[in-house]
């Protein structure tokens, strides 16, 4: 193969925008499961539940997927909230959370790919947008609108996410605690209503994650399970509970898998990627920015 | 003396009503066919078409009468796609649910499992949609509707490498590409061999995990290599991504496509749309032969009626009419042996030709079909993402074999794509 500047060029762009979009995947994992020590392995279910409604109202009415995720993500918080509650009642306020909560959140997940595959069928879905087929060139080096976009607004919504964690009361409140609950009930604030609002945070985020997805490549009911793995392996790379930590990580696992596809083969990126995160971890435990 | 011959008189009238009403009460009990079929799962869009034809086949014979005066009803389970149910499904079906008759579920992945419970058994096994999966087995039971022929591998391709060779001046060079999955592994095995053949140098040969979601730097890697061939062998989420990746990246070959699974339904044909122009991929139907398949068109109007109301395959032109054929192909066997002898099945299959919707299907010794009558096909013309242009002519060239052939390859493909 002929390697060239272009291709190099090429890459890196894949593997950023790539990682862009697995950053959107996993941030909401890096709050439930990073801050919150709530291991929602249904993240997935509603990223591919966020597709499905931006592909109903795409195909019924034409409107853009990502500004329909962006206008239904409060009814996610609401979801997330409803959840969590549900959790906080039956598991961890009888401090069930590991096991049985581990099985209720799998339980979340059938229960969501079934219902799918009962209302929408099984076959897969896309969506039309004006940029889906458009790719912006400057000279050799390609940028196709179908990741850029998503990219954009995942950096929006990542960084959206880190400025109010880092910088409202509440934000500071969810960061407190992951690290101490028993001091910020000391405080005055209710560590069970924190969680609650962070935990609909992560699920509204998944909404608009599933956006990109159906953007992105086509989408059917099962196909949610197939990220499992990825979401929490960004988490885990880039640092519990650090944003900027899951959008490093993110890119970490992008630029990987797209060097690798294009340089050594396609099949070796999984192993390579999953590589690159034991060997983290065997170096920094607490993951790239994790503490 | 007299009493004991009454009484031995007696005795066997009674035995022979009573076999008689057992005979009866047989006659009576359904004609259980068991099976998995992919309900959920990445597969699941086939699956169901595929359901949908066996239960129009299943309602015409029941209509008719059934199979031997009984009533044909179908014992199946979601095999979700993954090879991994199929053991245990098969093994319930005969061992708890005692059908009469087994037949497999759609797919290379979930029949490749059944075959060491078929072959432990000896039981008759019409399959649907594998590739090569007998090579190794050897099994003189297996039976496989697919027309890929008696080398089921090569008959695969055949028609691209038919196609590409007719290009003038020839190809020197071919790019392979698949995902890491059973059926994709044994269509390139297959293009290594017509590679091999026809002196084409391969100077790509790579697959990618099936849940890969960019598939540019995949493209870009191959555009490196400037063949002037690609195939690829991918299912319909990767063949998607193939060939949006194949526009954004503005990929220049002569001819691209081959085995992609996807857009022989209506699903990927509308979602893609005009991004299909120039590609060359195979097809089991297209409308331009409507009038060479009659029966098929009756059976196409019953299965585009009710795959609208339970929201699968619209079209309806890949699986379901292999899967019905199938099932007259049982039908048939069943109703010539005059019962369920697994032996007497499958040396009846052998060695008869059969009149099925799809036309006649006569197989190898191996299984497969006796003669390979995979379409290869060039899309052009689409324009828009309407589900209703592809029910008519007008769509496709079909480029091979000869006898179905309605047009000529247009390449290169970078230059054809309208």
């Amino acid at each position: 193969m002929e390697v060239s500047w272009a291709l190099l060029a090429n890459a890196v762009i894949a593997g950023l925008l790539l990682g862009g979009f697995y950053a959107a995947m996993s941030v909401g994992i890096s709050i439930s499961f990073g801050m919150l020590d709530v291991v929602n392995i249904a993240h997935p279910a509603f990223i591919i539940l966020g597709s499905y409604i931006a592909y109903i109202v795409n195909d019924r009415f034409g409107f853009d997927p990502i500004v329909v995720s962006v206008v239904v993500s409060p009814l996610f918080f609401l979801l997330g909230m409803v959840l969590y509650r549900i959790y906080y009642i039956s598991f961890e306020r009888r401090g069930q959370e590991s096991l049985r909560g581990l099985a209720f959140f799998f339980g979340i997940l059938f229960i969501t790919e079934v219902a799918l595959v009962l209302v929408f069928g099984v076959d897969y879905r896309m969506v039309s947008t004006r940029y889906g087929d458009v790719t912006w060139r400057a000279g050799e080096v390609d940028f196709p609108m179908r990741l850029v976009v998503p990219f954009l607004v995942s950096m929006v919504m990542v960084i959206g996410v880190q400025l109010f964690l880092t910088h409202t009361f509440f934000g500071r409140a969810v960061l407190a605690v992951a690290q101490d609950p028993l001091a910020l009930r000391l405080m005055g604030v209710n560590p069970v209503r924190v969680k609650e609002l962070a935990f609909a945070l992560s699920i509204a985020t998944a909404g608009v994650a599933g956006a990109f997805l159906i953007v992105i490549q086509p989408v059917q009911p099962a196909i949610g399970r197939e990220f499992i793995g990825l979401v929490f392996a960004v988490c885990v790379l880039g640092g519990m509970g650090s944003i900027w930590g899951t959008l490093l990580g993110a890119f970490v696992l992008g630029l990987a898998e797209s060097f690798t596809s294009t340089f050594f083969g396609p099949s070796w990126a999984p192993a390579v990627s999953f590589g690159l995160l034991l060997a983290t971890l065997a170096f920094r435990p607490s993951g790239l920015l994790g503490r | 003396m007299l009493v004991v011959l009454s009484t031995l008189r007696r005795m066997l009238g009674a035995l022979f009503i009573g076999l008689a009403l057992a005979g009866a009460a047989l006659a009576q009990q359904p004609l259980k066919i068991g099976f998995g079929m992919s309900l959920t799962g990445p597969l699941a869009g086939n699956g169901k078409a595929a359901l949908i034809a066996m239960e129009i086949w299943r309602d015409d014979v029941n209509a008719k009468g059934g199979i031997l005066g009984r009533r044909v009803e179908f014992v199946y389970y979601d095999d979700q796609t993954s090879p991994a149910t199929v053991p245990s499904i098969y093994t319930k079906l005969l061992d708890v649910d005692k059908v009469d008759l087994v037949v497999s579920g759609y797919g290379t992945n979930v029949i490749a499992p059944a075959m060491p419970i078929m072959m432990q058994r000896n039981l008759t096994f019409m399959t649907l949609f594998g590739l090569n999966v007998n090579s190794k087995f050897n099994y003189d039971r297996y039976f496989q509707i697919m027309p890929a022929g008696p080398r089921p591998a090569i008959g695969w391709s055949q028609g691209f490498f038919d196609a590409a060779m007719g290009m003038n001046p020839k190809p020197k060079t071919i790019a392979l590409v698949g995902a890491d999955a059973e059926y994709p592994a044994m269509a390139l095995e297959g293009a290594r061999e017509h590679a091999k053949k026809t002196g084409l140098k391969i100077v790509y040969d790579k697959t990618y995990p099936p849940n890969t979601v960019d598939y540019s730097p995949i493209v870009r890697a191959i555009q490196a290599t400037n063949p002037e061939v690609v195939f690829v062998a991918s299912y319909p989420p990767d063949s998607a991504g193939m060939v949006r990746a194949a526009n954004e990246v503005g990929l220049k070959t002569r001819m691209f496509g081959g085995g992609l699974v996807g857009p022989q339904f209506a699903a990927l044909k509308t979602q893609l749309g005009p991004l299909l122009n120039g590609i060359v991929n195979y097809e089991f139907y297209v409308p331009d032969l409507g009038g060479r398949f009659p029966f098929l068109e009756q059976f196409l109007s019953k299965y585009q009626a009710r795959a609208a109301k339970e929201g699968v395959d619209p079209l309806g032109f890949y699986l379901p009419p292999y899967a019905y054929a199938m099932m007259q192909v049982l039908e048939q066997a069943i109703t010539a042996t005059k019962g369920l002898d697994q032996a007497k099945l499958a040396e009846y299959i052998h060695k008869n030709t059969f009149d099925t919707y799809v036309g006649k299907v006569a197989f190898a010794k191996n299984g497969e079909w006796a003669a390979p009558r995979v379409m290869m096909t060039q899309y052009h013309g689409i324009t828009g993402n309407d589900v209703e242009q592809f029910k008519k002519p007008g769509r496709l060239t079909v480029l091979s074999p000869k006898e179905y052939k309605t047009g000529d390859l247009k390449a290169p493909y970078h230059e054809n794509k309208k």
